[in-house]
């Protein structure tokens, strides 16, 4: 099924591009741009922002750069730098630097967000409140284990897939946040997050957040849970509220460290 | 009582050649000494396969960890170690070689060779073992040497420069001794090297002659590169061959061209890349050569072990070769000749759909690698790859470490050569990781891209069982003569088999990759199982 989900990404992507103001394009393979974010993330985004429209007069998510239009010069600025201005020489090959094009150019096909700003302490308030967030989820050190962690999700995540993931949760779930159900041999049923799995066994944290062991000749059967748990909030906030809420999960950037 | 008159068989060759030499007829006639293992693949024929049989599918429950080695090295574990008459050689990666007592696992000497800084082997600093003649033991480095060592002291007796290692040029692979001859090939493929097979004298480090993987101009298959492509078309050797004394050729699995993905540089069908070649042992002469996969953009290295087996074929008795290909089919080769005999699919294969009259595969136009991608069965990693397969001659099955329904999307991108730099010519993608990991990953469902020991009837290319695993598997495989199959996997489990049957008999938890092929050998009239996982060497024999 992920590979499925991967391909018609893909595939959206590229009708998508192709909509888009004609430019020499790549067509970029499956598991290209999931690369390319890792890169940007990992070089560009300290300067650039995640959204990628920090440095003044560019918004790499949409199309907007000082000094290239085609591919190739992105590549080369990626690599090379832009002597006497901030933008050092990275070092990466010349498909990761594709990789990382592509996948700005994929940020350019997706639709804007809202244009509400939203109110992070509003937002806040929604989270631990109104939307019931921490049931599920948790953020530092209040909530619930069984959902995935949000303490930084504002590192990683752009605003408009936080409110994609509000709006249409089972759209897109991450592999590493697919659960995982075991029915075991005297008909016990067990949901949770996987941890590890092997040929010989099964290890989860179960929704009483217990890390639990499961030796796979114990179980009638064990198989991913494909459907996300997590409701939709497109009628249980309202526009302003959503905004909000992504406001505040944008800028939840992991603990930082302590000074004396 | 069959067990019983093995063991004793055992017990009086262990008394006969206590301190004696590794002569060439012992190691041409290792069958008859199986408390020995002392080639890579433990005798000539490759067929990984122990006459001991101590150890049964009746008992195996009762194997127990004997002692551990824990190299001082964090690099994956890939060696066969060797036992000669209780003493166990291995080598710790890069290259040390280690002298242990094979049943207490107690250190007789280290040795310590510091490769040069300029190696850059592709692929970890990895070794996969050594190979001995006399009271001399030989190891490829990393940095392009071959080296003779006293196997009682651990002095270096010779060492010669083979090939420049900051040009790419490396050797991982265990070496093979054929009469008074060591032969070695180099890996480097990824780096626009010109691969070579050579002999070299046991006695002085004399190179004997060399076999280049790429014919130079005025050789026979010189015509099936365009340009010069041929000076930096790959075709490396790092996985060791077999030998036939009666026929006095030695086989070997020949890598892919270079760039790998990327087959525009170098038009034809760049021989001898991803093929077998069978060489005269004396001289180095080529006497025949199958191609697996001509001009090769897949990364399908013919990196396999060549099985050697005396069968019956469709009636008549033949010398044939057994070979589970990178590429995904089987092959039955008549090892005399060369000539193709059949290649069935072991696994889902998309590039080609069959073979001509002549063995040639038929590779459809649109399942060649190009700037948007196309996706292509087996995968990047191979239906197989280096991992040792087994023929068990009891079972008359060929057992196979496989990738099971694992894809690759091949694009091709521009590359341009720079001696020693990667020279691959495109991006690759896959949904299965191709590193070694240490957790199974959960970004796969439970049907793509998994790992399993895969039976098949050589002579028919039908499957008899799987042994299927969650993840994928580097692990060689191993069986004995009382039909038990051990082997492992990256979840870090060393398992036995019922080989007939493929039934989970017997597992330990070795916390490690099993990236290395299991061993057996006797002491004492004791048998073990060894297997390197992880960082360290295990052995495990029966309870007393």
């Amino acid at each position: 099924m992920w590979r499925a989900a991967w391909w018609i990404s893909g595939i959206a992507i590229a009708l998508l591009s192709s909509a888009a103001p004609a430019r020499a394009q790549r067509f970029h393979v499956p598991g290209e741009l999931e690369q390319g974010e890792i890169l940007y993330q990992a070089n560009c985004a300290t300067c650039h922002g995640l959204e990628g429209d920090e440095v003044r007069g560019t918004d790499l998510a949409h199309g907007q750069f000082r000094r290239a239009s085609t591919d190739e010069d992105l590549i080369g600025i990626i690599r090379n730098g832009i002597p006497g201005t901030a933008m050092p020489a990275n070092n990466v090959s010349p498909v990761q630097a594709a990789a990382i094009v592509g996948y700005l150019r994929s940020l350019a096909a997706t639709e804007a967000l809202a244009s509400l700003p939203g109110d992070a302490a509003r937002g806040q308030a929604l989270v631990e409140g109104k939307g019931a967030c921490l049931s599920c989820h948790r953020i530092a050190v209040t909530g619930s284990r069984v959902g995935p962690d949000l303490t930084e999700v504002g590192r990683f995540r752009r605003r408009i897939e936080l409110e994609r993931a509000l709006v249409d949760p089972g759209a897109v779930v991450r592999p590493e946040h697919r659960r995982y159900r075991v029915v075991t041999r005297d008909g016990a049923t067990v949901v949770g997050r996987l941890l590890n799995h092997d040929t010989l066994a099964v290890l989860l944290m179960d929704d009483k957040e217990q890390l639990r062991s499961f030796a796979k000749a114990d179980l009638r059967s064990y198989a991913f849970v494909l459907e996300s748990p997590m409701p939709s909030y497109r009628d249980r906030l309202s526009a302003e509220e959503l905004a909000d809420v992504v406001r505040y999960l944008a800028s939840l950037k992991g603990i930082q460290p302590q000074t004396p | 009582m069959k067990t019983r008159a093995t063991l004793v068989a055992v017990l009086l060759a262990a008394t006969a050649t206590v301190a004696a030499q590794v002569s060439y007829d012992r190691l041409r006639q290792a069958d008859r000494e199986p408390q020995n293992w002392l080639t890579y693949s433990g005798s000539y024929a490759s067929q990984r396969h122990s006459p001991l049989t101590q150890i049964t599918p009746a008992n195996v429950k009762n194997l127990e960890m004997q002692w551990v080695f824990q190299a001082r090295s964090l690099e994956k574990f890939q060696a066969t170690p060797l036992v000669v008459d209780g003493i166990l050689y291995t080598v710790q990666a890069p290259n040390d070689i280690m002298a242990l007592d094979a049943a207490t696992g107690r250190v007789f000497w280290s040795y310590s060779y510091r490769p040069s800084a300029a190696a850059r082997p592709c692929c970890g600093r990895v070794n996969r073992g050594l190979a001995i003649l006399d009271g001399t033991l030989f190891m490829g480095t990393i940095d392009g040497h071959l080296i003779a060592v006293d196997a009682k002291t651990g002095k270096p007796i010779w060492d010669v420069a083979l090939a420049k290692p900051e040009s790419g040029y490396a050797l991982t692979l265990a070496p093979l001794v054929v009469k008074d001859r060591v032969i070695v090939g180099t890996a480097g493929g990824e780096f626009g090297i010109r691969g070579f097979l050579a002999a070299y004298d046991a006695k002085t480090g004399k190179e004997v002659w060399r076999f280049y993987t790429i014919p130079g101009p005025g050789e026979a298959g010189h015509e099936t590169w365009g340009g010069d492509s041929w000076t930096r078309g790959g075709g490396p050797v790092w996985l060791t061959g077999s030998y036939d004394a009666g026929l006095n050729l030695t086989y070997w699995g020949i890598g892919n061209p270079g760039p790998d993905y990327n087959g525009d540089l170098r038009p034809g069908d760049n021989l001898y890349t991803s093929s077998v070649v069978a060489l005269d042992a004396d001289t180095g002469t080529l006497k025949w050569h199958y191609q697996f996969t001509p001009h090769d953009e897949f990364d399908y290295d013919s990196a396999q072990i060549p099985v050697l087996a005396d069968a019956r074929w469709q009636g008549r008795a033949r010398k044939l070769m057994f070979w589970a290909n990178r590429n995904g089919f089987f092959y039955v080769l008549d090892r005399t000749t060369g000539e193709f005999l059949s290649g069935k699919p072991f696994v889902k294969v998309t590039w080609a759909t069959g073979f001509d009259e002549r063995g040639r595969p038929i590779q459809p136009a649109d399942k060649k690698p190009n700037a948007e991608g196309v996706l292509i069965f087996p995968g990047n990693q191979g239906g197989t790859n280096w991992y040792s397969p087994s023929y068990s001659p009891r079972t008359g099955l060929f057992y196979i470490p496989t990738w099971l329904n694992y894809d690759t999307v091949y694009a091709k991108r521009p590359v341009e050569f720079v001696e020693g730099q990667s020279f691959g010519g495109g991006n690759p993608r896959t949904t299965v990781p191709a590193g070694i990991q240490t957790v199974t990953n959960n970004y796969q469902t439970e049907d793509e891209g998994h790992g399993a020991i895969r039976a098949i009837d050589p002579l028919t290319g039908e499957k008899r069982w799987d042994f299927k695993m969650a993840d994928v598997t580097d692990a060689g495989v191993l069986t004995t003569a009382s039909d038990l199959l051990f082997s492992g996997g990256r979840e870090g489990y060393f398992f036995a088999l019922d080989a007939r049957s493929g039934a989970l008999l017997w597992k330990a938890t070795v916390g490690g990759v099993v990236a290395s092929g299991p061993m057996t050998y006797a002491v004492g009239g004791r048998q073990y199982v060894a297997v390197a996982a992880g960082n360290s060497l295990f052995t495990f024999a029966l309870r007393q």
